[in-house]
């Protein structure tokens, strides 16, 4: 019993970052149909901008804020310099323009920061939480929480905002979104930024738990996918359980398998939406009027 | 002073003159048709006006304003909308928040304020509401409000993008065949919105196959064949120009009436 609720924690615990990998998906999928690949190296921006500039001596919530900030910027570059001009260029060029973006970001990393682990020290201590025999580390509750404001923030944006409605009428046809007054080359670079802050944030929570290298970007962007894929692409709420859900299959087979075949479960579950349900759990089918 | 004033407006794609030289104006209240036979180059025109392509040559005026390649986000912003051809619908929306998605410009209010559901954001949402369904039922469209738009049959997909049109509170509409694919009943429905828009001061420039509905609605009529224009004048003139009968029936036509050239 005290094992199955320490898997959950720690379930939960890497769930929320898949979680928040997988809104950052969502938000670019939803404005452009464009599956962002280098989401996990905004992760790891988030964690190496945080970890070098409050090494250099800067407050850790400034370095934090600072990392935020840098990230983004880098998204709206990344829109703004590869993406706008191949506008008009079939998605799946997109796509592969993102894992181009991805390598780059990677390989410029590990000229400018290095090649080894970093971490900065948890925001509340790492003293572990007690609770019904198992434990839980307070950095863990700042991931979850985390996850889950943002996500209630995004879709508060979404369904209650004209801009978020903007974004969601430029995904579903961008010309009548043009026809109607929506600024469609503004709502890609503000999906850019605002993916990138996010993919951020979330390496700026789980590094004190995970550590950070400059190579941490490709597997948390698989997971990540995976996640939305199972929640449903394109969906907030899917991106939350789907990651949610994917953190705690893998910490279960981690814990009654083998912590072996951990990784695999995120492959495994990325066959199973495409074999069974492809639209996701909360994902609708799409038919294609002609 | 005319509302819309398109003077010497030509493109090129690659060798081919697909539009060149074409002037002609659109003052308020007014319905200027665009025909031609297929091909003729309408469609390549209204793209210019709607700032999807840059014109190669001339300038399109707006209001007095040089608008001439202006992105068509801003030109929506400016008082000109239009409806495509293929329609360009928010299919997977319901029909209220295609309208609604109209009211975009207007409904414009700090993000703050939508995200903490302000009684005056509140307020202005309900008012912009009332509005969308005002015009779903100008359109006759106010009872399938909450249906998915992909689920609506085409002419009534026709109407509903003329409604979003119109939530933008045009001074012009262009209108690229709103009565393509409508059977005769909805195509006099529409004929009567055109009108009755018309009436209400907004300039309507028109492509549209249909002659009859041409003939009966227009106050003015360009007619372009291989991306020139060939005449212009009010309905009369222009179906009894020589020109325009050979351009639709080929130069041996005995001379009939180009009423029957449909489509």
């Amino acid at each position: 019993m005290d094992a199955l609720l320490q898997f959950v924690f720690s379930g939960l615990t890497v769930g929320a970052v898949y979680a928040l990998v997988a809104l950052g998906f969502t938000i670019i999928y939803n404005a452009s149909d464009v599956v962002n690949f280098a989401q996990g190296e905004f992760v790891m921006l988030g964690g190496m901008i945080t970890v070098f500039t409050f090494e250099a001596g800067l407050p850790l919530p400034l370095a934090a804020l600072a990392a935020i900030l840098l990230t983004a910027a880098l998204g709206v570059a990344l829109n703004k310099l590869a993406i706008e001009p191949a506008r008009g260029a079939p998605v799946v060029s997109l796509i592969i323009i993102t894992i181009g973006a991805s390598i780059l970001i990677r390989g410029a990393s590990q000229l400018i920061f290095d090649k080894q682990l970093h971490r900065f020290p948890a925001f509340s201590g790492d003293d572990p939480i007690r609770v019904l025999g198992a434990t839980i580390l307070p950095q863990s509750l700042w991931v979850i929480v985390g996850a889950v404001a943002v996500f209630v923030a995004l879709w508060l944006f979404f369904t209650r905002t004209l801009t978020g409605r903007a974004v969601l009428a430029t995904a579903n046809n961008r010309t009548a979104a043009q026809l109607v007054g929506i600024n469609t080359a503004w709502v890609m670079t503000l999906s850019f930024g605002l993916s990138a802050a996010i993919g951020a944030l979330a390496g700026v929570l789980v590094t004190p738990i995970t550590l950070v290298s400059y190579d941490v970007g490709v597997a948390l962007a698989l997971k990540g996918f995976a996640a939305a894929m199972l929640g449903g692409m394109g969906n907030p709420k899917g991106a939350l359980v789907g990651g949610l859900l994917l953190g705690l299959l893998e910490a279960m087979t981690a814990g009654y398998l083998s912590s072996q075949y951990k990784d695999a479960v995120a492959f495994l579950v990325i066959l199973g939406v495409l074999f069974v349900m492809p639209q996701g759990i909360f994902g609708h089918k799409s038919t294609e009027r002609v | 002073m005319s509302l819309l004033e398109v003077s010497g407006l030509g493109i090129s794609f690659g060798g081919l003159r697909a539009v060149e030289d074409v002037s002609f104006s659109v003052s308020p209240g007014e319905i200027v048709s665009v025909i031609g036979p297929n091909g003729a180059g309408k469609t390549t025109l209204f793209n210019m006006i709607s700032g999807i392509y840059r014109p190669g040559r001339g300038s399109v005026r707006l209001n007095g304003q040089d608008v001439t390649a202006t992105a068509p986000h801003l030109l929506a912003r400016m008082g000109l909308s239009r409806t495509f051809q293929n329609l360009q619908i928010f299919q997977e929306m319901t029909v209220l928040d295609n309208v609604l998605a109209g009211y975009h410009l207007t409904e414009r209010g700090p993000v703050w304020a939508d995200l903490l559901a302000l009684p005056s954001m509140r307020r202005r949402a309900a008012e912009v509401r009332r509005g969308a369904r005002d015009l779903l039922a100008r359109v006759r469209l106010d009872k399938a409000a909450e249906q998915e738009a992909g689920s609506l049959s085409y002419g009534a997909l026709k109407r509903l993008e003329i409604a979003r049109a119109l939530a933008l509170g045009p001074k012009i509409l262009l209108l690229d065949e709103p009565a393509a694919g409508c059977n005769a009943v909805e195509t006099e429905e529409i004929d009567h919105l055109i009108a009755e828009l018309a009436a209400s001061g907004i300039a309507i420039l028109l492509v549209e196959h249909d002659m009859k509905l041409v003939m009966r609605i227009s106050s003015h009529i360009v007619v372009l064949d291989h991306g020139q224009k060939i005449a212009e004048g009010d309905p009369a003139t222009v179906s009894r120009n020589p020109a325009v009968i050979a351009a639709y029936l080929g130069t041996d036509a005995p001379t009939e009436d180009p009423a029957h050239a449909d489509g």
